[in-house]
């Protein structure tokens, strides 16, 4: 339970942390917070109660055995591969307006309005 | 074989052009236009082949009992075809890229084939979370294609505020996701489908059916998650507009509803009117504000940003009816509308290309020599009016008449003629302007500010004198497809199978699940009707009022308090991506709250 209340509270700080980001590079910091509540929610949804599930790697138990889900697992090994690419892309960016416009407060964006 | 093949040629080819790309330094070929007209090719074989179902599991991990451990591709009538128009888009896109995108290597061919590859494994894609993973990479493509002059201030701000803001609709789309799978224990729809139809509904499943949706219409663009889409189209190379605005967008709706009909069919049945009346409203909504926005725009590509967030809510209310009648009409319609976008960017494109230049003030009277591409264009604004016999016409029609058949939504035709006569008029005034110069000049924009001067992506190559055939040939064919679409025979009643079948749950988990074939009632489909007729002749008047009254200069002499809620509302279009999350959070608490009250 305490696995999902860390997720939804993981989610609910870091879109806060964006929405009153005044730095680029914090923005994209506050989303792989807010990319991590996801990790959280998928691993707690594989979760055994109390510890009852093993690592599911059947090399050396017996079938049968309790293990976590590891489809959880696998998705959440894609899922971060694909934000990291986000987040390397969103970095790259951030430099290239750094470099360009020499700002990297969010709120000085708006070549683009109305 | 041929249901991977679909996705496997494209981005196999995409790694080929990204490989060769340091060895072939300056070359542009045809090697990406052949991908992607083999990809559409194959596509138009499935299309064919495919009866109702065609379900494909790969590596033969079948499913056993309820449970589906492997992944497969389930294609329908109304996915084969949206890919097929994905892939027919991406040939016209790549054509013009080779003119109008100035690229030193393979890359930005290698970019644009994977984009369309991803958009077309979204189409086919029966399970949840290979949908995510394509949605993430035709996202991830868009980002690096939408900013690919990255010397330019523009397209840099609005590849950045289009990737913050489309991340975090893909973060919430993943949490519901997981919440999904923590209820039912699947990823196959179908089986999500069957595992949700047994169970209780509880809060858990509308709030993940609430964030998924929320995802979705990020992409989609629906108010209020559209704020992120003019910034995005309007900077976007001129082949990437295409298809941003023609499949990109519709996809997120496509998705909404293929997840909505086969994993959440069961759960929500009886619950049809307060889910109608939802989306209905959101696609209302998402229609008035984005044909207001149009009307106020100077910036051409912009204008035409909006008119497409305009289109999606007329789209979702099509689609948003749950009838199969209403989503036949939305299909048709969506392929309708995205022919003459297509049209409408390039021909934009020629004038952008020759003067350098895009807002109605900077261009007002520079392409009178060009009037038969005037009146190109006019056409084309018209069509956006539904002039019969174009497919925008026909689609619309047949949503005019699903929606006469449910209580309480008759007012749905005429919305759609007053959101259609705006869009249209908003064009025409542009076309009038810029194309014959009539009326004064469009007054200079306090949004606009030194946007000519230097922000705008220079599509300009040597000043040629005379518009480029490699760019205004595409676009009269464009327009010559929408109009052939409106009247092809046949079409009404191979769409009214595809959307039957695309809304049947119980068809399409027996397809998946079991192999087994059940019969599917298709809708009979009338052709448009004398009120059908009527409403487009209501849209097409109401469209030239409204460019005349445009290009009369009326706008600056409305009302103040008018004036005043229109500065408002460009006002809140700030651009800034800290914003644009504020207003996505807020939209997704509001329709999560919305689903919620309804639905439990």
């Amino acid at each position: 339970m305490l696995a999902y209340v860390v997720a939804v509270w993981l989610l609910v700080v870091g879109i806060v942390g964006i929405v009153t980001s005044r730095h680029l590079v914090h923005l994209v910091l506050c989303i792989t917070v807010t990319q991590s509540s996801t990790y959280v929610l998928l691993l707690a949804v594989g979760f055994r109660e109390n510890g009852t599930g093993r690592a599911p790697i059947f090399a050396d138990l017996p079938p049968g055995t309790p293990v976590v889900d590891p489809i959880v697992q696998a998705l959440t090994l894609t899922d971060v591969v694909v934000e990291a690419t986000v987040t390397a892309l969103l970095l790259a960016l951030t430099v290239q307006v750094a470099k360009r416009f020499g700002t990297v407060d969010p709120d000085e964006l708006g070549a683009l309005r109305g | 074989m041929l249901t991977s093949l679909v996705v496997l040629v494209p981005i196999l080819s995409a790694t080929a052009l990204a490989a060769a790309s340091p060895f072939l330094p300056g070359r542009r070929g045809i090697s990406a236009v052949a991908a992607v007209a083999g990809c559409a090719g194959l596509t138009a074989i499935l299309l064919a082949r495919t009866g109702t179902y065609t379900v494909t599991w790969f590596a033969g991990w079948h499913p056993r009992g309820d449970a589906a451990i492997g992944i497969a591709f389930a294609v329908d009538g109304i996915g084969a075809g949206l890919a097929l128009f994905v892939g027919a888009l991406g040939v016209v896109a790549l054509v013009l890229s080779a003119r109008l995108v100035q690229a030193e290597t393979l890359l930005f061919d290698a970019l644009a084939v994977l984009f369309v590859a991803a958009m077309v494994g979204f189409c086919l894609s029966g399970d949840i979370f290979n949908m995510f993973v394509f949605f993430e990479l035709m996202s991830v493509s868009a980002y690096i294609l939408v900013g690919y002059e990255v010397r330019q201030r523009a397209p840099l701000e609005g590849s950045l505020t289009f990737a913050v803001t489309n991340t975090v609709g893909s973060i919430l789309l993943l949490f519901g996701i997981g919440l999904l799978y923590n209820k039912t224990g699947a990823l196959n729809l179908a089986q999500i489908g069957r595992a949700l139809e047994h169970g209780p509904l509880d809060l858990g499943v509308v709030v993940a059916f609430a964030l998924i949706t929320v995802g979705l219409l990020v992409k989609a663009g629906v108010v209020p998650f559209h704020l992120w889409m003019a910034d995005a189209y309007a900077v976007a190379p001129t082949p990437i507009c295409i298809l941003l605005a023609g499949a990109f967008s519709e996809l997120g709706l496509y998705a909404v509803f293929r997840i909505l009909w086969t994993a959440f069919g069961g759960a929500f049945a009886g619950q049809e009117d307060a889910l109608r009346a939802v989306f209905v409203g959101a696609g209302a909504l998402t229609g008035v504000v984005g044909a207001a926005m149009c009307l106020l725009q100077h910036h051409l590509k912009r204008m035409l940003a909006f008119a497409t967030i305009a289109q999606v809510g007329m789209f979702l209310v099509g689609l948003g009816l749950l009838t199969a009648d209403g989503t036949a009409g939305a299909a048709v319609w969506v392929v309708g509308d995205g022919l003459v976008k297509a049209a409408l960017f390039a021909l934009v494109a020629v004038v952008q290309h020759r003067e350098g230049k895009v807002t109605e003030a900077a261009l007002h009277g520079r392409a009178r020599d060009l009037w038969p591409l005037g009146l190109a264009f006019a056409f084309g604004a018209l069509t956006i009016a539904s002039v019969p016999p174009t497919g925008s016409f026909l689609g619309r029609s047949i949503v005019e008449d699903a929606a006469l058949k449910l209580d309480g939504y008759r007012w749905v035709p005429a919305l759609l003629a007053v959101v259609t006569a705006v869009v249209g008029g908003a064009l025409l005034r542009a076309a009038a302007r810029v194309f014959a110069g009539w009326g004064q000049r469009a007054p200079d924009d306090p949004y606009a500010e030194d946007r000519d001067a230097q922000d705008e992506p220079d599509e300009r190559d040597g000043g040629a004198d005379r518009a480029d055939p490699f760019l205004w040939v595409p676009a009269v064919l464009l327009l010559g497809a929408a109009v052939v679409w409106g009247v092809l025979p046949g079409l009404r009643d191979s769409v009214a199978g595809a959307a039957a079948a695309f809304v049947d749950t119980d068809a399409y988990a027996a397809a998946v699940l079991d192999g087994a074939h059940h019969a599917v009632h298709a809708p009979t489909i009338h052709p448009p009707s004398i009120t059908g007729y009527l409403y487009a002749a209501g849209s097409v008047a109401g469209a030239l009022a409204i460019g005349a009254a445009g290009i009369a200069g009326l706008g600056g002499r409305l009302p103040r308090a008018v004036r005043a809620t229109a500065d408002g509302a460009r006002a809140l279009h700030s651009g800034r991506p800290t914003d644009y999350v504020a207003w996505l959070a807020a939209g997704a608490t509001a329709l999560t709250g919305v689903l919620a009250l309804v639905l439990t």
